[in-house]
């Protein structure tokens, strides 16, 4: 029973332009999001991690995610806790001063439950950069002589599979070099699909993020499938006065959800910040398999809607965490 | 002012390793604090900015994450990660990155990952982030650490951000142009490096700090033969840094 459905809160029938791609999380989800695909997941530690997208692959129960990022943080941590997770590329997983290790990121690291192979953040921006160029692989010179490039994750078995390169890396010499000069060569990256939650959207499928880009215009532009959800949907004649501002093109986005507090409880500049208080909540109860159980029922599979979760956290809630539409958090914040 | 904390002194004595004009590359935690210390105190014609891509911001308030939306407002420019990265490594520029770690060798070389073997690790940690990057590309890095032996190895679980890697030329012949630790600053010393075999020694130990205490709780012997105690907190760094930097006390506490 779903009285007002998930992200379907927009009127679907204003937007001619972008009808097409205009869905809900639930569809977005059902359609492009499918067991053991690759997924990039945008944003960084508590900023911008695409949570409406990653509660509702939950929800859905996919399973053996194949998890590509630099540093992530809230959306990491809840997909893995969930189970959904086999396999992850990764630089960091952490959560600002809420969890200086994402919990259960740890967890599961600890004991086995998932393969990980660790990068730099210079690192994986580079591979999804050499995937959004279409190139097969990328020079870095960052790493040299340390377990990074010395230490292997994924086993042999693994490095056999789709989508995983068949080699972690590949230390060589810089061909244009007279002298010895060693080179990294890092493997591209072309994930199945890439999640980003942005400020707007135009109606016409312009993507404008506001704030860092973080890496998500390499992901996006990497991937095979980019998802965006979105604070607001607004005009093209707004979107198209003022194009520096824009990051996306229409063509490149295949399926837009309009989902206010998209992010929460991480942050998204100008409209609200992290919130601490359900962050530490979330800090509290991620350490024991039971009281983690308990967190996904209430705030996972028990909302029916974007609109029954911010229910939860309820209007002194979001008035707290709105951020200053000026200067983009929400100043004087009770950040302990 | 009289009485201060370990973390406060810490911040203080990195900020006071900072060149006015230099670029500085902040992490989260302590190291972040540091480069709003040196800003404000020390060096304010620095530039703090972060990995994330936020550059020269504000800092009216202090973030506690490099994605904080507080590293984004008052900037002189908002990129993203392979952005910053160029200005990490950039030829024309003195960079300086602050970074922590859980485990520390004689060379200055960071474990950020794991505790234990790699594939099934008794402890792990976030990973590098941004470290192995700054470690690799920056001029100068200043580490964060509490001290103790389990801290400070003789031989690291997993080396995740390159020091001076095995000491002497190592560094540079593993090939990086330039960089390489400065300075270790933790809650009772500052460590520095020598100029030649590149390993640990004391530099200052903070007042009140005995120098065995130091020495017991370092896995690797330690030269203390320049050791010298630190000046104390002045009362105009330690308002600034109360009242300006964290007056809610994120770091500090």
């Amino acid at each position: 029973m779903r009285d007002v459905e998930w992200g379907k809160e927009c009127d679907m029938s204003g937007y001619p332009e972008i009808r097409e791609k205009l869905t809900t999380v639930e569809e977005a989800v059902r359609r492009f999001i499918k067991d053991g695909c690759q997924l990039a997941l945008g944003g960084f530690t508590v900023n911008r991690n695409p949570m409406a997208l990653t509660r509702e692959i939950i929800r859905q129960g996919v399973r053996d995610l194949h998890i590509v990022c630099h540093s992530q943080g809230q959306a990491l941590d809840l997909l893995i806790g969930a189970g959904c997770v086999k396999r992850l590329e990764v630089a960091y997983g952490a959560n600002g001063r809420f969890a200086s290790t994402c919990i259960r990121f740890r967890k599961a690291i600890e004991n086995g439950e998932i393969e990980v192979e660790d990068y730099s953040n210079n690192q994986m921006s580079l591979r999804f950069l050499a995937g959004s160029l279409g190139l097969p692989f990328i020079p870095s010179r960052t790493g040299l002589g340390t377990d990074i490039v010395n230490k292997e994750g994924f086993g042999s078995e693994t490095r056999k599979e789709a989508k995983v390169a068949r080699k972690k890396l590949v230390v060589t010499s810089n061909p244009f070099a007279e002298d010895k000069d060693e080179i990294i060569l890092l493997p591209a990256l072309n994930p199945d699909v890439a999640l980003v939650h942005a400020q707007y959207v135009g109606d016409d499928g312009t993507v404008r993020i506001k704030g860092l880009t973080f890496a998500d215009l390499e992901q996006a532009k990497s991937a095979d499938t980019v998802i965006v959800t979105c604070e607001e949907i607004v005009p093209k004649a707004f979107i198209r006065l003022d194009p520096d501002q824009n990051s996306l093109p229409p063509f490149l986005v295949d399926a837009i959800v309009r989902v206010p507090y998209g992010a929460h409880p991480t942050a998204c500049r100008l409209f609200y910040d992290y919130d601490p208080k359900h962050l530490n909540m979330y800090k509290s109860v991620a350490k024991e398999d039971d009281t983690f159980r308990k967190y996904l029922e209430e705030w996972v599979f028990s909302p029916k809607s974007q609109a029954e979760y911010l229910d939860k956290i309820g209007g002194a809630g979001l008035i707290n965490i709105k951020a200053n539409t000026i200067i983009g958090y929400a100043p004087g914040l009770d950040r302990r | 002012m009289g009485e201060h904390t370990e973390r406060e002194m810490m911040a203080i004595s990195a900020g006071r390793l900072i060149k006015d004009g230099d670029i500085l590359f902040a992490g989260t935690g302590v190291s972040m604090l540091a480069a709003t210390v040196s800003k404000k105190i020390h060096a304010p014609r620095s530039i703090v900015f972060f990995e994330t891509g936020g550059i020269d911001p504000s800092l009216d308030e202090l973030p506690m994450a490099v994605a904080d939306s507080r590293v984004m407002d008052g900037s002189a420019l908002n990129s993203g990660l392979v952005d910053a990265f160029s200005i990490v490594g950039h030829r024309k520029f003195h960079s300086v990155a602050f970074l922590g770690a859980a485990q520390i060798d004689r060379y200055g070389n960071l474990n950020s990952t794991c505790i234990g073997d790699y594939k099934k690790p008794r402890v792990r940690f976030p990973g590098s982030g941004g470290a192995c990057d700054a470690a690799s590309l920056a001029s100068g890095v200043i580490i964060f650490m509490q001290i103790g032996r389990s801290r400070f190895v003789e031989k690291l679980d997993y080396l995740t951000s390159p020091g001076w890697l095995e000491g002497g030329d190592s560094r540079k012949n593993a090939g990086y142009i330039r960089g390489g630790p400065i300075a270790v600053v933790t809650n009772v010393a500052v460590f520095k490096f020598h100029e030649t075999t590149k390993e640990m020694y004391l530099a200052e130990y903070y007042p009140g700090v005995s120098v065995e205490s130091i020495t017991e709780n370092v896995s690797f012997p330690l030269d203390v033969s320049r050791a010298v105690e630190s000046a104390p907190p002045g009362d105009d760094e330690l308002r600034t840094l109360r009242e300006e930097v964290d007056p809610q006390r994120l770091i500090l506490a």
